[in-house]
């Protein structure tokens, strides 16, 4: 299975990650009609301390307690992706009770939302990884 | 506060039709040129900090920003044209020595584009490149002339130390302290892959950098910094660095904000001192001591490697060469006057020091008048910005060329030329652990193979145009060059007519 | 090899994932009283309020059992396990086989004894689909409900029907609602904000007796309702495995396998008995995570696969009128505690002996998750920023070396 990776030691901490997701799961095909005047809620988030950063998104696990833990159904396991139905989502947040990464979220819906590796939006790869400047992010098979 | 003479030479353009407020160039900007207002929700910018490195530029997703020189004037004046004005108004205000960094960008004649290639029609054919072979691959050092034999009359194997390269290119010395730690990994890890060589500049030799020993020349210069018998051992040559293109006469400054803990370990000073390179040695002031420095260097080597002794391109070169072919050293590496530098003072970078197509002319007709030209190899550097000039240098008779700007620039330097702030965007000219991270190796050394191996294409297609297929036989054959636009007196030094003739 | 699950809700789906990840072709069979399509029960709430729908609250596809080649006998009940023979006996006689048994019978809202509750018609309990459903259709805007019970069933009840009738009045015997999750100081935060939300809460008090209008409290108040909705607790399933001689206490007794006293028969969901690793004791965890996790264990160990449940803990996450809250673990020993001036956001977390032992939050529970992780792999705190993590739940408190191992995927 090919798995994001963030090599903490080459983020430079620019955010472009999060900008590039929010982009990507916008359903537009214009960046800045996508993004400008709107505040992001981007699946991969930067974390930040004394200078050090790291991007922090969904790690796909094998063994998801969110999926596991799913109270609706609406999470599942798609050829090693985890995706959120957020139809079937009613938000009791029981994923972000069990998620040890903090990688998913509520959205402004009252749902959840999560990485799905760019496989449902129009790009089908993760565009973390394409926006990332300095190869910190990388989709990779690992084995 | 004092009144403040000087308007800001950038102006940021930032469209804010485009502009996501995403803050990358805000937070890409050492310079602190961006910032956020929070109030109205767009991104601001003071301009007077702006170095026009391009960085933001170049990360601005959404392509909302460009950098233009302002149009903002003084009364035009000729001779008082705006930059003497504002280097007067900088000095009144500071009192101090003008500094700059990478090459001299006045306009003085750049002489490679003066000169054109021949190519072959009908009488001899040209060779496709992608066909046949083509032999770029030269070796550095002193060849003999004289054969010997042993005792049974075999051939004895009596060849000096050289450099082995697999196209005629080098990487000049800049020094782990001018640049990054992941300017020196890019550069030294693309040596090896290139099967060409860097070169450690005047800064020691990083522990971690040992293992590509075989493609580092290690260079020892006023400071003598970093040497010792394992570093002199470490490399495939050693350097001794006599002068620089860019500041011939002068030494160097490493401030000492710039000597942290790996770089006070490398050097062999302590940390936070100033790492001040006096102007000469001050154990060489003759060829003769020179001499002495080369066979010190050779017998710390065991003669296992060759030496390079490095001068800036200066008046009397071909006298200085002269004297150095005969110095015992094995190559000598001249810089011309556009050569960079990590810092400079401004009046020297821009007015000391002679064009490097010149020299390499002079001072090649010179060896091989007095009959030493094989005595030495010739390395020629200070500005070789593509393939074509690495051609005409080799036609003019160069072995071949050290090149440090355009390899920077392959790993992201867009010659703002403010490495000696210390605060380079691009994580090449600084030590600002956040900065360094900027290049990352990985990526770095790639686009510095790319570079050198489209350049290496390029050299082979020209080669073949010209009906040469090894690039031995395309040394000093100046019947490959024709000048344009060149006196009689400028022909003459270049030792090639004029095209048409 | 034959399976047989009793029960067809989420720790016998688990049950099923966990079979089939180890054996994808024994034949498996699955016996349950409900005859619907396969549903979480925590939905049910959210039904009534129209947060989703009949369509979309499957839990499962719908052709699930045929896609996991079972079979099925929906709407059977098994009466009788032969754990001799190896077979169960259904209400209609008929005798299945098995080789391995899952016992997922889940558990029953328990009905206390108050004077004149046989007469009322409109009484319902908050459990299952039908419950859902037939509650759905009183539902009207000049009902007053009357509820009993001020746990998690009762209050989701409440904010479930609030929209739809004229009053909702909560009563409970406890001093405070939710008392099995929450703090008083949590409470506090709880009760005000679901009271502005108009809930009548009546604490403290208990219904004497009832008759088809009135409720008169032990306090002596008479409360006027027209539905009264019954929610007081549950009660684990446990008659079949006692019958069949397995140990049970308040529930049935597993290992960390999932197997019961008996080397064929299995048992996961609300009918059993957890490890909670936070308190040291064995309880039951009537939680939906549990009850996937452990049906899952049980599958792959009844398969013949390997695997151990021995993380189990108290863990709930819920929404009450917009208010989200989750708590996790015991709340024994020393606490942080961050309360917000307007008192709408909480933090507590209980740590001891430098482990992660629980927490309560409310409001802004984001990311909360990493505090799951510390006391799950029961994480020593000296080894994070403890300090650090307190404020926020964020990787940075942990080590490079973990977020490389992680985050980075450095063996």
């Amino acid at each position: 299975m090919k798995r994001i990776y963030v090599n903490e030691k080459w983020c430079l901490g620019c955010h472009l990650c999060e900008y590039y997701c929010a982009y990507a799961n916008s359903n537009e095909s214009d960046m800045v009609k996508a993004l400008k005047n709107i505040k992001i809620r981007p699946k991969i988030k930067i974390e930040e301390l004394n200078g050090v950063t790291s991007a922090v998104s969904c790690r796909h696990c094998n063994e998801p307690y969110c999926v596991k833990g799913c109270i609706s159904g609406a999470l599942s396991i798609n050829e090693g992706v985890i995706n959120i139905d957020k139809n079937k989502c009613i938000g009791c947040f029981t994923c972000v009770l069990s998620c040890p990464y903090g990688a998913i979220e509520p959205d402004e819906d009252g749902v959840v939302d999560k990485c799905e590796l760019c496989m449902k939006n129009s790009f089908g790869s993760p565009q973390c990884v394409k926006g990332c400047p300095n190869n910190a992010i990388v989709y990779e098979e690992r084995g | 506060m004092a009144i403040n003479f000087l308007y800001p030479k950038f102006e940021v353009i930032r469209n804010q039709d485009r502009c996501i407020s995403c803050r990358v160039c805000e937070r890409q900007c050492a310079n602190e040129v961006h910032y956020y207002n929070e109030e109205s929700k767009v991104m601001l910018s003071d301009e007077s900090k702006c170095v026009c490195c391009h960085r933001c530029v170049s990360l601005c997703p959404t392509k909302a920003l460009k950098i233009v020189k302002t149009d903002h004037t003084f009364r035009p004046h000729s001779s008082w044209n705006s930059e003497v004005i504002e280097d007067i108004y900088r000095q009144a205000e500071t009192g101090g020595v003008l500094l700059s960094s990478m090459g001299n960008p006045k306009e003085y004649p750049v002489y490679f584009d003066k000169m054109l290639i021949n190519a072959s029609q009908v009488t001899n054919p040209s060779i496709d490149p992608l066909r046949e072979p083509m032999e770029t691959r030269v070796s550095l050092g002193k060849k003999n002339i004289d054969i010997e034999r042993d005792e049974n009359g075999k051939i004895v194997d009596n060849l000096p130390p050289q450099i082995k390269l697999e196209v005629p290119i080098m990487f000049s010395a800049m020094s782990y302290g001018s640049i990054s730690y992941n300017a020196h990994e890019s550069l030294a890890r693309a040596a090896k892959e290139l099967g060409i060589v860097y070169n450690t500049g005047e800064g020691g030799l990083h522990e971690d950098f040992y293992q590509y020993g075989k493609h580092t020349i290690v260079q020892v210069a006023s400071g003598r910094f970093g040497v010792h018998k394992e570093y002199l051992n470490a490399g495939c040559a050693v350097e001794i660095k006599m002068g620089q293109g860019a500041k011939p006469g002068i030494g160097g400054h490493l401030p000492g904000e710039k000597v942290g803990e790996d770089i006070s370990k490398t050097r062999m000073i302590p940390k936070g001192s100033d790492a001040i390179s006096p102007a000469p040695h001050h154990d060489i002031y003759s060829i003769e001591d020179l001499r002495q420095l080369v066979f010190s260097l050779k017998e710390a080597t065991n003669y296992t490697k060759p030496v390079i002794v490095k001068i800036s391109a200066v008046h009397n070169v071909a006298a200085i060469a002269s004297g150095i072919a005969r110095s015992g050293a094995d190559i000598i590496a001249i810089d011309g006057f556009r050569g960079g530098t990590g810092a400079a003072p401004t009046r020297i970078r821009d007015n000391v020091g002679i064009p490097i197509e010149l020299a390499l002319a002079s001072v090649d007709e010179r060896l091989r008048a007095e009959g030493i030209r094989n005595n030495v190899s010739l390395v020629v550097g200070g500005s070789i910005r593509s393939s074509a000039d690495i051609v005409k240098a080799i036609a003019l008779g160069a072995d071949a060329v050290y090149i440090a700007t355009s390899a920077l620039m392959a790993l992201g330097c867009h010659l703002c030329r403010n490495c000696q702030s210390g605060l380079c965007n691009w994580g090449i000219a600084t030590q600002r652990e956040d900065l360094v991270r900027r290049l990352n190796p990985n990526l770095g050394y790639k686009r510095v193979v790319n570079l050198i191996n489209a350049w290496t294409h390029e050299i082979k297609e020209m080669m073949g145009g010209m009906g040469i297929n090894s690039i031995e036989s395309l040394k000093g054959n100046r019947l490959m060059l024709r000048g344009v636009g060149l006196n009689e007196k400028e022909l003459e030094i270049l030792g090639i007519k004029h095209a048409g003739e | 090899m034959k399976y047989v699950i009793i029960g067809s809700s989420i720790a016998a789906i688990g049950c099923i994932e966990g079979i089939r990840s180890v054996d994808k072709k024994s034949e498996i069979t699955v016996i349950s009283k409900e005859d619907t399509f396969i549903y979480s029960r925590p939905l049910i709430s959210y039904l009534i309020e129209e947060k989703t729908s009949l369509e979309k609250m499957r839990y499962r596809e719908d052709d699930f059992y045929e896609k996991q080649n079972c079979k099925t006998y929906l709407g059977r009940e098994v009466i009788k396990i032969n754990d001799k023979n190896k077979v169960v006996i259904l209400n209609n006689n008929e005798k299945i086989a098995y080789d391995k048994l899952m016992i997922a019978t889940g558990s029953r809202p328990f009905i206390p004894e108050i004077k004149g509750i046989e007469k009322v018609k409109n009484k319902f309990t908050f459990m299952t689909l039908d419950d859902a459903l037939s509650l759905k259709k009183k539902l009207t805007e000049n009902k007053n409900v009357l509820i009993l019970g001020a746990g998690l069933i009762g209050l989701k009840c409440a904010e479930a029907v609030m929209d739809k009738v004229k009053s909702v009045t909560v009563v409970d015997l406890a001093k405070r609602i939710l008392p099995s999750i929450l703090d008083e100081d949590g409470c506090k935060i709880v009760t005000k904000h679901i009271e502005n939300k108009g809930v009548n809460l009546i604490l403290d008090d208990s219904i004497d007796s009832i008759d088809e209008k009135n409720a008169i409290l032990k306090s002596g108040k008479e409360i006027e309702y027209d539905i009264f909705v019954i929610a007081v607790g549950v009660r684990a399933n446990t008659e079949l495995a006692k019958e069949t001689g397995l140990k049970t206490n308040r529930a049935i007794i597993t290992d960390e396998k999932g197997k019961t006293s008996n080397k064929d028969i299995y048992a996961a969901g609300d009918c059993t008995e957890s490890y909670d690793i936070t308190s040291d004791d064995t309880k039951v965890l009537a939680l939906l995570p549990n009850a996937y996790l452990k049906g899952e264990t049980a599958g792959i160990n009844m398969a013949g696969g390997d695997k151990t449940y021995d993380n189990a803990m108290p863990m709930n996450s819920l929404g009450l009128f917009g208010l989200h809250m989750v708590t996790a673990g015991s709340y024994e020993g020393e606490s942080y505690i961050d309360i917000n001036e307007n008192e709408t956001n909480y933090k507590r977390l209980i740590y001891k002996n430098n482990l992660l032992k629980g927490f309560i939050i409310i409001g802004d529970v984001r990311r909360c998750g990493i505090y799951t992780k510390l006391i799950r792999e029961k994480i020593d705190l000296r080894q994070i920023d403890f300090e650090l993590i307190k404020d926020k739940p964020q990787l940075m408190a942990f080590s490079r070396k973990y977020r490389d191992e992680t985050l980075g995927g450095v063996k």
